[in-house]
């Protein structure tokens, strides 16, 4: 049942991390969460531009049955938010790793080296 | 603490169930897709472990003149066998016990089922009534020990054809019965079976109650024949829809009955006194129980959300989610007596004050949308 591709980065609150070529961040919720979550039906996203210090509230999704926040990893700037997934929050039922929620351009290119590798993250999502 | 569980435990895990500790059950809210479960329920068929629910059987001389003075509706409405009666039990001072439904067998027998979590509650309940009116009656609980049933609810547009299909001594006795009647069904596969036309989606269907060593052998014959599991989560959704109340979260011992939409099941027109009618007579109503639909983008509506009635007066959502039938957030909400159907509300959610719109219940029956 592990699904946790070994490229990504995670964090205990079950958000998943790409280092993307230009130096920006992308976020999205594991595969763990939303089984955990169920049916998702909402998503509330950052608005570009925003500004967000590790641990901060950054978006919000909703399942039927409870709302989850969902944490910026990194402190840093939004520079892009996934629409497509705002119009149809399943799709992150559908591939939790294709469904990405924001992009953020670290305001600490290091930032990143902190955060659980696949293996570490295994613990967590036991 | 170890959880109680059903004899469908086994079974759930081995569909895959996603499980919970509700109420001290453990009890499966899904088996995949809750969504897809509620869908099954409102155009085909699904089936729920409802054995955590308890059959208790009242028997003796008195059974009739001790119901009517322990429960808020008339039990002088079951004249027919099979009859059957919603109602609630009301404390001294008019404030919910539970809720539950009333069978009627015959003159010296009427059978209820009471809530899962409530059913030590109302039986201690009950025990004493019984004794503090010298009723002699005899209380019989069926969930636990010698005497057990499991109840298995199957519910949908085709779930009476599947029954049939499984049970087929059901259908002679059934096959006319109108909706909310019971049969006791002798010589099935799986011994007597208690057939219910009776349900909590707001589809047609049955709930139905065998002997708790058969209930295993019930679901997974159901199941074969192509009946669709459905746990809880399903279950809360199409009970919303449906408009019907959920005890504990609608209703509970601090609220008085007719402020959570029930005093259609209180009946305070006839001379029969009954446990709670003068505190009830002498409080009235002071609050109205609606529908509430979600208008602006930004959540899903929940319960203990904050309601703020044009006039600036406050209300509380009491139970909400997401309605997979209509594709919106939608509510049961208890509101100040000024609020009127078709009034925009505001919901707190989050940093946000969001629009509702204030809806008469029920939002969905039969399949069919009922609200705009």
């Amino acid at each position: 049942m592990s699904n946790i591709p070994a490229d990504l980065k995670y964090t205990e609150s079950h958000e998943w991390i790409r280092a993307e070529a230009d130096g920006t961040v992308t976020v999205g919720i594991t595969a763990f969460a939303q089984d955990a979550l169920g049916d998702i039906v909402f998503v509330e996203l950052p608005k570009v531009g925003n500004t967000y210090t590790a641990g901060d509230d950054a978006a919000v999704v909703e399942s039927v049955k409870a709302a989850s926040d969902i944490y910026a990893p990194v402190s840093g700037e939004v520079v892009a938010v996934n629409e497509d997934v705002a119009a149809s929050p399943e799709s992150i039922n559908a591939d939790a790793y294709a469904a990405w929620l924001f992009k953020i351009k670290p305001s600490d290119a290091a930032a990143i080296d902190g955060l659980l590798d696949a293996a570490a993250y295994g613990k967590v999502a036991a | 603490m170890t959880l109680k569980a059903t004899p469908l435990n086994n079974a759930h895990r081995a569909l895959g169930a996603r499980m919970v500790d509700f109420g001290g059950w453990d009890m499966p809210v899904n088996y995949g897709s809750q969504i897809e479960e509620h869908h099954a329920v409102r155009t085909d068929v699904g089936m729920f472990d409802v054995a955590h629910m308890c059959v208790v059987d009242l028997e003796g001389a008195n059974v009739r003149s001790f119901l009517r003075g322990l429960v808020a509706n008339n039990v002088d409405k079951l004249q027919v066998s099979g009859k059957a009666l919603y109602s609630c039990m009301l404390t001294p001072e008019a404030t919910v016990i539970d809720d539950l439904i009333i069978y009627f067998i015959n003159e010296n027998w009427f059978r209820l089922v009471v809530n899962a979590g409530t059913a030590e509650k109302d039986i201690a309940w009950m025990n004493k009534q019984n004794e503090a009116t010298g009723a002699g009656i005899t209380i019989t609980q069926r969930r636990d020990g010698a005497n057990a049933m499991a109840l298995i609810a199957v519910q949908g547009p085709n779930a009476r054809a599947k029954v049939w299909e499984v049970i087929p001594q059901a259908k002679a006795p059934t096959a006319e019965m109108k909706p909310f009647n019971v049969a006791l069904v002798p010589g099935t596969a799986f011994g007597e079976a208690m057939v219910a036309r009776t349900g909590y989606t707001g589809e047609d269907g049955f709930e139905i109650g065998v002997a708790a060593d058969q209930a295993e052998a019930l679901w997974n014959a159901l199941n074969a024949a192509g009946v669709k599991p459905a746990g809880l989560g399903a279950r809360d959704t199409l009970r919303l829809e449906a408009g019907m109340n959920l005890y504990g979260q609608d209703m509970d011992e601090t609220v008085n009955p007719l402020d959570a939409g029930l005093a259609w099941t209180i009946d305070l027109v006839s001379e029969r006194d009954f446990i709670g009618k003068a505190a009830l007579q002498a409080k009235g109503q002071n609050a109205q129980f609606v529908g509430l639909i979600l208008r602006e983008k930004g959540g899903v509506l929940r319960a203990h959300q904050k309601v703020i009635a044009a006039s600036g007066e406050t209300g509380e959502i009491t139970s909400g989610t997401f309605s997979p039938t209509m594709q919106q957030a939608i509510a049961l909400a208890r509101v100040p007596m000024g609020v009127a159907v078709g009034d925009t509300v505001h919901v707190e959610i989050r940093d946000k004050k969001l629009a509702a719109t204030v809806v008469k219940l029920p939002f969905v029956r039969n399949g069919k949308i009922l609200v705009a």
